[in-house]
C-alpha cells in the first residue's frame, strides 16, 4: 500500500482553496503573527528565577507606594502605568494585556501566547520537539512555562488552578489591581471586622 | 380532532410540504395564507427540569401560532435555545429557534441549526444578539464571528444550496423559515429600512420587530418600507409588550439595550390608578392600532414574567379574528390505550402460576 497515494486531508484541501494571490499571509493565527520573535521571550524563561526576584521587590515598591497611587487618584495613574506596563512586559513577554496577570505562576511564559489561550497547562497536540501545534514554528508557551517555573523559588504555583479570564479586564493594568488589591487586604487584616 | 395546520397522522408531526413554502412548518403556513399571526416570547428556565419548559409553554397553548425560544437574552445564560426547541416540538409546537451570535462561532452555529432542524425545529430567527456586559456574566469572552446578516446568509446557503459555508455538502439540508430581528425605533432612522431590505437580500422571510410603543415612529418607518415595496417581500411582525409599572417602563428605557419608550407612555402609566391593568390595556391599544397599518402581518407578543397575559392581551385585542391557533390535544389514540391500562390493571390477576396451583390440588371435600 506504501506505494498508492496518500488521500488528501481537509487541511491540504482547504490550503489549496485559497485564492493564489501575490500576498501570501505568514503564520497560521493571529497570535502567531503578533508574535515578533520568540529570543526575548525565551530568555525571559531562561531567566525566570531573577525575573520572579525582581518581581517580587517590584510589587512591594508598588505597594508602598499605595498612598502615591491613592492621592493621584488610581483611575487618573491607570493611563500612565498601562502605557508603561504594556511596553515594558510586551517587550520581555510579549504580553497580550489580558489585565489579569499570571507570569508568576506560569514561569515567565505569557499564557495568552498560546493560540487557544490556555491557562492551566498545555494542550494534547504538542509536537515532538514541543512546538505548538497551530503555529509550528512557536515553541510551545507552557513546555517554556514549566522549565521556568521549576527554576523559581515559587516552582508550586503552576499547579493551582487558574479561573477563567475575566475578558472585561483586558487592556487594564494588573500591577495597579493587584496593588489596590493587596493594599485592600492589607487594611483589612489590620482592622479585622472593619466593613471593606 | 382535526384542526388547521396539523398532520393528520400526528399531531406533533411536521407538515406535509407545500409548493412556496420553504418549511414544514405552521408560522409559514400561517404567514402565506395571509392570516394576522400571533407569536409569543417563552421565558427560558434556569433549571434542567423538562416539565418547567411545559409549563411555561401551557400557557400560551391555543393563542400563539410560534413561540420564541430565547438565545441567552440580554446575555444572561439559561436553558439552551435549541434544548428548549427541541422539548417543544415534541409536543408538538412550532418553536421559532433564536440564534445570537454572541456565544459561538460559525462552527457551533452551523452544527446547531442541523442538531435543532433534525429535532423538527422549522423556524429559525437570527440575531447579533446582546454584548456580554450586559448580562451578569461580563467577563465572558464575546464571540460575534458572524452578525445577523451573515448568519441569515449561511443559513439560508445551507438550505438553499444544502452546503456548509465552507463549500461541503449536507446529505439532507434542514428546511427552515428564516427570521430576522428589526428595530424601526433606533437611529439612525434612514438607514433601517435599507437594513431591513439587507436582511431580506441575505434571506430574511419574516422579521419581528422590537418593542413598540411609539406608533408614529413606526408608521413613518412602515411608509418608507412599503415605499420600497419590502413589505411584499417579508412578512413583517411588530413587537408588543404589557408594561408592569411606569419603574419598569424607565428601567427598560435605561438599561435594556434598542427599547424606545416615549414620555407620555410613561406619563399614562404613571397617571393610572393600578399601573399593572393600565399596562396591560396600553399593549391592546397599541396592538389595535399596529394591526391596521398596512404591511404588518402579525404581532410578536413579548410579555416578560407576564406570561400569563398573554392569552388575555391576544383575546381582547382581537388580532386573530376568531381563528384558533393550533392547541395540544392529546393523541386519541394515546387515550384508548391508557383507558386499556386502567382496565387491565383493575382486573382481577389471572396469574398462570397460580392457576395451575389451585387446579392441582387435591380436592379434600370430597
Amino acid at each position: 500500500m506504501a506505494d498508492q497515494p496518500t488521500k488528501p486531508t481537509q487541511a491540504s484541501l482547504n490550503k489549496k482553496a485559497v485564492q493564489n494571490t501575490a500576498y501570501k499571509p505568514s503564520g497560521v493565527s493571529a497570535t502567531g503573527r503578533n508574535a515578533r520573535r520568540f529570543a526575548v521571550r525565551l530568555w525571559a524563561v531562561r531567566h525566570s528565577r531573577g525575573l520572579e526576584w525582581f518581581y517580587a521587590r517590584f510589587a512591594d515598591l508598588f505597594l508602598r507606594l499605595h498612598p502615591v497611587w491613592k492621592a493621584i487618584g488610581y483611575d487618573r495613574a491607570e493611563r500612565p502605568v498601562k502605557f508603561i506596563e504594556k511596553h515594558v512586559k510586551g517587550f520581555l513577554f510579549d504580553c497580550r494585556m489580558c489585565g489579569q496577570c499570571v507570569l508568576s505562576s506560569t514561569g515567565m511564559s505569557c499564557p495568552m501566547n498560546c493560540p487557544k489561550q490556555l491557562r492551566n497547562g498545555p494542550c494534547g497536540g504538542v509536537r515532538a520537539n514541543g512546538n505548538c501545534e497551530v503555529e509550528p514554528d512557536m515553541p510551545c508557551v507552557w513546555v517554556q512555562a514549566w522549565n521556568g517555573s521549576q527554576q523559581m523559588v515559587e516552582n508550586q504555583a503552576i499547579l493551582t488552578v487558574q479561573k477563567p479570564v475575566d475578558q472585561s479586564l483586558r487592556e487594564t493594568s494588573a500591577w495597579l489591581r493587584v496593588t489596590a488589591t493587596a493594599a485592600a487586604d492589607r487594611t483589612a487584616a489590620a482592622a479585622p471586622g472593619a466593613p471593606q | 380532532m382535526s384542526q388547521q395546520d396539523s398532520n393528520p397522522l400526528d399531531p406533533s408531526a411536521l407538515l406535509e410540504p407545500l409548493p412556496g413554502h420553504s418549511s414544514l412548518g405552521r408560522l409559514e403556513r400561517i404567514l402565506r395564507r395571509g392570516e394576522f399571526a400571533v407569536t409569543a416570547e417563552l421565558n427560558p428556565p434556569d433549571s434542567a427540569n423538562p416539565h418547567d419548559v411545559y409549563e411555561r409553554a401551557a400557557i400560551f397553548d391555543g393563542w400563539v401560532d410560534g413561540i420564541n425560544a430565547v438565545d441567552a437574552s440580554g446575555a444572561n445564560a439559561h436553558m439552551s435555545s435549541v434544548g428548549i426547541c427541541a422539548l417543544l416540538t415534541r409536543m408538538g409546537y412550532a418553536p421559532i429557534l433564536q440564534i445570537s451570535c454572541r456565544d459561538k462561532n460559525r462552527i457551533a452555529i452551523q452544527g446547531d441549526v442541523l442538531g435543532a432542524s433534525a429535532m423538527g425545529v422549522q423556524n429559525i430567527l437570527c440575531l447579533t444578539g446582546d454584548g456580554v456586559q450586559a448580562g451578569d456574566q461580563p467577563g465572558a469572552k464575546p464571540v460575534f464571528d458572524l452578525d445577523s446578516m451573515s448568519l441569515l446568509e449561511t443559513i439560508r446557503i445551507m438550505r438553499d444550496n444544502s452546503k456548509f459555508l465552507s463549500g461541503r455538502k449536507l446529505t439532507s439540508p434542514p428546511t427552515v423559515f428564516l427570521g430576522a430581528a428589526i428595530n424601526p425605533f433606533a437611529p439612525p432612522h434612514d438607514f433601517r429600512p435599507h437594513r431591513l431590505a439587507k436582511k431580506i437580500a441575505a434571506g430574511a422571510q419574516f422579521v419581528q420587530s422590537q418593542y413598540c410603543y411609539d406608533i408614529p415612529m413606526l408608521r413613518n418607518y412602515m411608509q418608507q418600507v412599503r415605499d420600497m415595496g419590502l413589505d411584499k417581500e417579508c412578512f413583517i411582525m411588530c413587537g408588543v409588550g404589557p408594561l408592569a409599572s411606569a419603574r419598569t417602563a424607565k428601567w427598560m428605557r435605561t438599561n435594556v439595550p434598542g427599547v424606545h419608550i416615549p414620555d407620555d407612555i410613561i406619563k399614562r402609566l404613571e397617571g393610572a390608578e393600578d399601573q399593572k391593568a393600565e399596562g396591560k390595556k396600553l399593549c391592546i391599544d397599541i396592538i389595535n392600532e399596529v394591526k391596521e397599518i398596512e404591511g404588518i402581518s402579525g404581532i410578536h407578543v413579548m410579555a416578560y414574567r407576564q406570561e400569563e397575559f398573554v392569552a388575555e392581551i391576544v383575546h381582547d385585542s382581537g388580532v386573530l379574528k376568531g381563528r384558533r391557533p393550533w392547541r395540544r390535544e392529546s393523541n386519541p389514540v394515546d387515550e384508548m390505550v391508557a383507558a386499556r391500562m386502567e382496565e387491565i390493571l383493575e382486573e382481577p390477576k389471572q396469574l398462570p402460576h397460580e392457576m395451575a396451583g389451585a387446579a392441582g390440588e387435591p380436592e379434600v371435600s370430597d
